[in-house]
């Protein structure tokens, strides 16, 4: 059975690419909304732009993992395609793991390439490329199964557009991209520690600055805590809405 | 011998109501048993349960309460093996828009294992066999009704599964489409698939089935052969001629008895002396929707118009 799984859940990975994720405007939503976004703000407060690399990466994976997969699984219970994977012999956890891997993968590719155009303008300087990875998978992982729980919660594709706004748009202003941690009211940092974009760009700045702080090991921690658990979660609602 | 492939006990699903209602009695303890190799007709009105009980079977849905085995396995423990051996096609042609008519093939049995090397050849055979050959490369969203139906079904059987749930399959189809089906579905049967059909259509189930059951509210009202199910209804043997004498004029006459021979003999008689020729004999049978009109005391008619909106596939073929 864990082999129908495993199977199940590449090629279920494999068809969502195909059918949904790489196609035109995904892809170029994918990588030009983190720059227009950045760059507006590095408009408005010109300074360090290195600085904004680590922010830039990470909001590249929220959207590029989040937008689709927030919307593929309540869109394919509505037409009712769902029910195809639901009726193979595959277990909830792996269909679910194989709509995660799908998101992640789509996410991975359009964050590397903001990666490479980020590293052409600025240089690779002392990047530390193993910590570097691990973030950007834990952070895919993270925000699929953010998308995941989104799209299991709701029951309208409209309905999941609006909860993964009302949720990714507080984290973008709150996760430490434009303004630190260390810069607001004590009451927004006990917030932004809710959220697993800030661990998300705690742990990138590490990578690319070079060195893995006291604290690295708890953002990677926290990433793969909020996987677990918004990946049960989604199971768990998924298997609720099929009973 | 017949071996069952499917066997029901007590089968019920409850659907929680509204607060202070009582739950809904979808399915309501059903007892039956499907033999391998036979089309099993699942017949009933909107709403009887026949979808609620084919999404117990498959995996679906949970059922309330009741045991079911399938292909020799437990519903409650081993549905995995039983969903790795069945092929479901669903009211709704469910497959995926973005994919060609091939690539849903291929996915279909991508999902079930089949090996790699098998996979091109067996989508391009259902393909040939559906009559899709030439829409291979066409997305699954540029086909017709009945086309898309087809593939459905075709994704169904990828796997060369030996059960093959139909819910509703000609439901929305035209006379055409629906009898190239209904055809594929007769041909599964001589190649010894074992088929669970659902269906409103009367004439589509007395047509395919070699056993029916009729579900209403939930509970089986009655399961037999289709000559069963009208010998339940039909008492007497009726004989209807035609007779003409010698002047032109035609008249048609109808004899009932207890026995066939006597009433066949009493048509002879009646023509031999009147001097009349008889032209045609024939024995009236209840049709099935005279059995569905008794065992559950609605008509056919209200029974359509319930699906009205879906189309109107059930006539010709």
């Amino acid at each position: 059975m864990l082999a129908d799984d495993l199977r199940g859940m590449w090629y279920i990975a494999m068809k969502d690419l195909r059918a949904y994720y790489f196609k035109p405007p995904n892809i170029s939503w994918g990588i030009m909304f983190p720059f227009a976004f950045v760059l507006a703000f590095a408009i408005r407060n010109p300074g360090e732009l290195r600085q904004l690399v680590p922010g830039l990466l990470a909001l590249t994976i929220l959207f590029g993992t989040s937008s689709m997969e927030a919307i593929v699984i309540v869109f394919e219970r509505r037409i009712g395609s769902l029910e195809r994977l639901l009726l193979a012999p595959v277990r909830l956890p792996a269909l679910l793991a194989g709509k995660l891997l799908g998101g992640m993968t789509f996410g991975l590719t359009v964050t590397a390439v903001v990666l490479l155009v980020a590293l052409a303008v600025f240089g690779a300087g002392s990047v530390n490329w193993p910590l570097l990875a691990l973030a950007l998978l834990l952070a895919a992982a993270a925000f699929s199964a953010l998308g995941a729980f989104v799209s299991v919660a709701v029951r309208e594709v409209f309905e999941a557009q609006t909860l993964a706004n009302f949720v990714r748009f507080p984290m973008m202003f709150l996760g430490g991209i434009f303004v630190p941690l260390s810069s607001m009211p004590p009451a927004l940092q006990v917030v932004a520690r809710a959220l697993p974009l800030t661990y998300a760009v705690e742990t990138l700045r590490a990578a690319l600055d070079g060195r893995a702080l006291p604290t690295t090991a708890l953002d990677l921690g926290a990433l793969a805590a909020f996987t677990a658990a918004l990946f049960w979660l989604a199971v768990r609602a998924l298997a609720r809405r099929t009973a | 011998m017949m071996s069952d492939v499917i066997q029901v006990a007590e089968l019920t699903k409850h659907y929680p109501a509204g607060r202070g209602a009582a739950p809904v009695r979808a399915v309501d303890g059903i007892e039956f048993a499907v033999r391998e190799g036979e089309v099993f007709g699942f017949l009933g009105p909107n709403g009887a349960g026949k979808t609620t009980t084919i999404r117990m079977l498959t995996g679906l849905t949970r059922p309330t309460a009741g045991r079911a085995r399938v292909l020799g396995f437990d519903l409650a423990t081993d549905v995995t093996r039983i969903k790795k051996r069945i092929g479901v096609a669903p009211e709704t042609s469910n497959l995926y828009d973005e994919l060609s008519a091939c690539d849903n093939l291929v996915f279909a049995m991508q999902l079930y294992g089949v090996p790699r090397r098998e996979r091109k050849t067996r989508a391009e055979e259902l393909l040939a066999r559906f009559r899709l050959g030439e829409k291979r490369d066409t997305s699954f969203a540029k086909l017709s009704r009945g086309m898309k139906r087809a593939l459905t079904v075709a994704a169904a059987l990828a796997h060369r599964p030996p059960l093959l749930f139909l819910d509703e399959p000609t439901t929305g189809l035209d006379v055409m489409s629906a009898r190239s089906l209904r055809g594929m579905i007769a041909d599964l049967r001589d190649e010894g698939v074992t088929v669970f059909l659902t269906t409103h259509y009367l004439e589509e189930a007395e047509r395919l089935c070699d056993r029916i059951a009729i579900i209403v509210n939930g509970r089986i009202v009655a399961l037999d052969t289709v000559d069963g199910l009208k010998a339940r209804v039909q008492k007497r043997a009726v004989v209807e001629a035609v007779l003409a004498d010698d002047s032109g004029g035609v008249e048609t006459v109808r004899f009932e008895s207890d026995d066939i021979s006597v009433a066949v003999q009493a048509v002879l008689a009646q023509a031999a002396a009147d001097s009349r020729r008889v032209l045609s004999v024939n024995t009236l049978q209840p049709t099935l929707e005279d059995v569905f009109v008794h065992l559950t005391g609605l008509g056919a008619e209200a029974m359509l118009a319930e699906k009205g909106g879906k189309g109107g596939a059930h006539a010709g073929g």
